[in-house]
C-alpha cells in the first residue's frame, strides 16, 4: 500500500517554503473570490450604480463648480474599495469558523499567509471592480487632465488606501464571530468616504462634522487623488499643498495597514 | 511493548472564565503506541475534540504535557505539524474548490516534493474512490464523499499519526463500511491512528485499545474484549405479557427473579446456536412473548458499568469556535 505509506520527515522551513505558502495561498483566495459569483457582481456593479446615482440624481442638486462626476469619482472609486474589502472580512470568517483555519494550522504551512492570500485576493479583485468603475465614470463624463507621473501617483495611492483596508478587512474577520458581524464592517468603510470631502466639500457641512472630515483619513486622500488625477478642478488641492496632503494620505494608509497587520497577526494567535 | 509515539500526562482544560469557567479535562493521561489504533470514546461534550486539538497543536492546555514522537504539541508544535494529520468532526474543505484543487492545494501546503505533487494526489483520489468526481467542485458532493475527500485531505502529508474526529458521523452504514476499510489500510502502511468515537461498534472494528472518556479524564482502558467483558455479553431481552408468565420464563431460564415485572433479560454470548437454544425453552413454557430481541451491549451499558452512571451529554452541545 505505497498509496498510504508515511513519509520520511522532511527538513525545517526556508523562505522558499514561505513564497510557495503565499502563491498557494493567495491562488486558493483569488479562486474563491471569483467563484462567488454573487459577491463578484455586487462589488463590480454596485459602486457603478452609486456612481450613476450621484451624478444623475444628486449631482444636479450638488454644486461643486464642475460637473459632478468629475468630482464625485475618486470617492465612489474608495467606496468600491470598500465594497471589497467587506467580502475580504467574511471570507475570513468563514475560514475561522468553518474548521478551514484548523486544517491548515495542523499542517506545517506558514501559517500568516492565509491572511496574506486574503488581502491580496481583496487587492487583486478590487482593482478588477475599480478598473469597471473607472471604465463607466470616463464613459459618462469624467475627464483625467493628469500626467503620467499624477497617474502613478493616484493609482499608487489608491492601491495603498484598498491594502489598508484589506487588512484592516482581514482583522475584522479574525475579530468577530458571526458572518453578519463580518458584514458589518462595510458600514464602517463606508462611512468614512461619506464623512469626508469625497461627496460634498467639508465646509457644506456642520462646524462639530466638519472637524471630523477635516482630519479622517479619506479627506487627504481623496484631495491629494483629485489634485493628482484632475489637477485644478474644486477639492483638488494644488501646488506645496499637493506634496503635503499626498503625504499625509500616505502616513495615514501605512498607519492603518500597519496597525491591522500586526492586530491581525495577534488575533490570529490569539484564536489558537 | 513498541514505542510510545503519543503521550499525554495529566492535561487539563478549562473554557470560559469566572462563573461560566467549565473544566472539561481534569487530569487526563494516554499512551497511543507506534503503529497502535487507540479508539478515545466518550458521549457528546466528553472532551473527545478538545483532547485531539490539543495533541495536533491547536490547542494549548492549561496544565499537563503532550508529546509526539518526543516532541512537545506546544513548544515544538512546528515540528510537530510535520508528523501528525488532523480530520476534524467538521469537513474541513474549501466548498467552491473542487476535489482536484483542493487535494492539490493541501499537499503543497503540506511540503509534499514538488513533483510529486501530481501523483500523490492521484492516487489518494483513488484510494477514496473519487477520481471520476475530481473535476467537480466540492459543493456538488454528497456528505459521504465529502467525508472521504476530508479524510484524503488527512492523508496526503503521510502523517506518523492520524487524527481523526468522529470519522464516521453522517455517514450511512455502506459509507461507513468503505472508510473504515481504508482507514485499516492507512495504519496498515504504518501511520499510528488516534480516533474519537461515540459508537463502541466503531471503536470494535478499528481500534487495538479503547480509552473511556468521562469527567475529563480516561474511566477506564483496554482492548474491546476486555471493556466488554466487564460490561457483559450480549442479552437476549423478552417483553412477556405479565409477571406471572416473566415468572415461569426465569424459572426456565435459571435467570434470577430480579425486578422488573414483566421483562426478562438473559445473557448470551450472542451465537445461534445459544439464542435458539434459549428461545427453545422460553416456547417449551408456552408462553408467547409480547416481543424480544437479541441487544448488543452499547456505549450506555459500557458507560453505567464502567463510570456508574448513564452516558448522559455532559454539557449542552455547543459549536466550537
Ligand atoms: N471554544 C469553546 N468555548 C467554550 N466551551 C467550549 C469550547 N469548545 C468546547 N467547549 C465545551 O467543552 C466541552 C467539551 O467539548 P468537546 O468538543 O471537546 O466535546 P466532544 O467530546 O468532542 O463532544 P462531541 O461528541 O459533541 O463532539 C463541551 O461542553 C463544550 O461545550
Ligand atoms: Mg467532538
Amino acid at each position: 500500500m505505497s498509496a498510504l505509506a508515511t513519509y520520511p520527515s522532511s527538513p525545517a522551513g526556508t523562505v522558499r517554503d514561505a513564497l510557495s505558502d503565499t502563491a498557494t495561498m493567495v491562488g486558493r483566495s483569488v479562486r474563491l473570490a471569483t467563484r462567488d459569483v454573487d459577491s463578484m457582481i455586487t462589488a463590480a456593479v454596485l459602486p457603478v450604480v452609486i456612481l450613476l446615482m450621484f451624478t444623475f440624481v444628486f449631482g444636479g442638486a450638488i454644486h461643486v463648480g464642475v460637473g459632478y462626476v468629475q468630482y464625485a469619482t475618486p470617492g465612489i472609486i474608495l467606496l468600491c474599495a470598500g465594497f471589497g474589502a467587506a467580502n475580504t472580512a467574511m471570507a475570513v470568517e468563514q475560514d475561522m469558523s468553518g474548521g478551514m483555519v484548523d486544517r491548515l494550522r495542523s499542517l506545517p504551512m506558514t501559517s500568516w499567509t492565509f491572511v496574506l492570500g486574503h488581502v491580496v485576493a481583496s487587492l487583486a479583485k478590487t482593482l478588477m471592480t475599480t478598473a469597471i468603475l473607472f471604465g463607466v465614470a470616463v464613459a459618462i463624463g469624467f475627464r483625467p487632465t493628469a500626467g503620467l507621473l499624477g497617474w502613478l501617483g493616484a493609482v499608487g495611492l489608491l492601491l495603498l488606501f484598498v491594502h489598508a483596508i484589506a487588512w484592516a478587512a482581514a482583522f475584522t474577520g479574525l475579530m468577530v464571530r458571526s458572518p453578519d458581524a463580518a458584514s458589518g464592517f462595510s458600514f464602517g468603510v463606508m462611512f468614512l468616504p461619506y464623512v469626508s470631502s469625497a461627496f460634498v466639500p467639508v465646509h457644506t457641512m456642520p462646524t462639530w462634522l466638519r472637524g471630523f472630515a477635516e482630519h479622517q483619513p479619506v479627506t487627504p486622500l481623496i484631495e491629494a487623488v483629485r489634485g493628482l488625477l484632475v489637477p485644478g478642478s474644486p477639492g483638488a488641492v494644488t501646488g506645496d499643498r499637493l506634496g503635503s496632503t499626498a503625504l499625509l494620505a500616505v502616513v495615514w494608509c501605512l498607519g492603518i495597514a500597519l496597525v491591522f497587520a500586526v492586530g491581525a497577526g495577534l488575533a490570529f494567535r490569539r484564536r489558537r | 511493548m513498541k514505542d510510545v509515539i503519543v503521550r499525554a500526562e495529566g492535561l487539563r482544560k478549562a473554557y470560559g472564565s469566572g462563573t461560566g469557567r467549565v473544566e472539561v479535562l481534569g487530569g487526563l493521561d494516554l499512551t497511543l503506541h507506534q503503529g497502535e489504533v487507540l479508539a478515545l470514546l466518550g458521549p457528546n461534550g466528553a472532551g473527545k475534540t478538545t483532547t485531539v486539538r490539543i495533541l495536533s497543536t491547536l490547542l494549548a492546555p492549561d496544565a499537563g504535557t503532550a508529546t509526539v514522537a518526543g516532541l512537545d504539541v506546544v513548544r515544538d508544535a512546528h515540528r510537530v505539524r510535520r508528523l501528525v494529520s488532523l480530520t476534524g468532526q467538521q469537513v474541513a474543505l474549501d466548498l467552491k474548490q473542487t476535489g482536484l484543487e483542493n487535494l492539490t492545494m493541501i499537499a503543497r501546503l503540506a511540503r509534499t516534493p514538488r513533483r510529486e505533487v501530481r501523483g500523490r494526489v492521484a492516487e489518494l483520489l483513488d484510494a477514496v474512490g473519487l477520481t471520476d468526481v475530481a473535476g467537480r467542485r466540492v459543493d456538488t458532493y454528497s456528505g459521504g464523499m465529502r467525508r472521504r475527500l476530508d479524510l484524503a485531505a488527512g492523508l496526503v502529508a503521510r502523517p506518523r499519526v492520524l487524527f481523526l474526529d468522529e470519522p464516521s458521523t453522517g455517514l450511512d452504514p455502506r459509507s461507513r463500511r468503505s472508510l473504515w476499510d481504508l482507514v485499516r489500510d492507512v495504519v496498515a502502511g504504518g501511520t499510528s491512528l488516534f480516533l474519537t468515537t461515540q459508537y463502541l461498534e466503531e471503536a470494535d472494528e478499528l481500534a487495538d485499545r479503547i480509552a473511556l472518556i468521562d469527567g475529563g479524564r480516561v474511566a477506564a482502558e483496554g482492548t474491546a474484549d476486555q471493556l466488554k467483558r466487564q460490561v457483559g455479553q450480549a442479552r437476549v431481552e423478552l417483553d412477556l405479557a405479565d409477571p406471572a408468565a416473566a415468572l415461569r420464563v426465569r424459572t426456565a431460564l435459571a435467570v434470577a427473579g430480579s425486578g422488573d415485572g414483566s421483562l426478562v433479560s438473559v445473557p448470551t454470548d450472542g451465537s445461534v446456536a445459544h439464542v435458539r437454544e434459549l428461545l427453545a425453552r422460553v416456547e417449551a413454557t408456552g408462553v408467547v412473548p409480547a416481543s424480544w430481541a437479541l441487544r448488543e451491549p452499547t456505549l450506555d451499558d459500557v458507560f453505567l458499568t464502567l463510570t456508574g452512571h448513564a452516558a448522559a451529554t455532559t454539557q449542552t452541545e455547543e459549536k466550537a469556535a
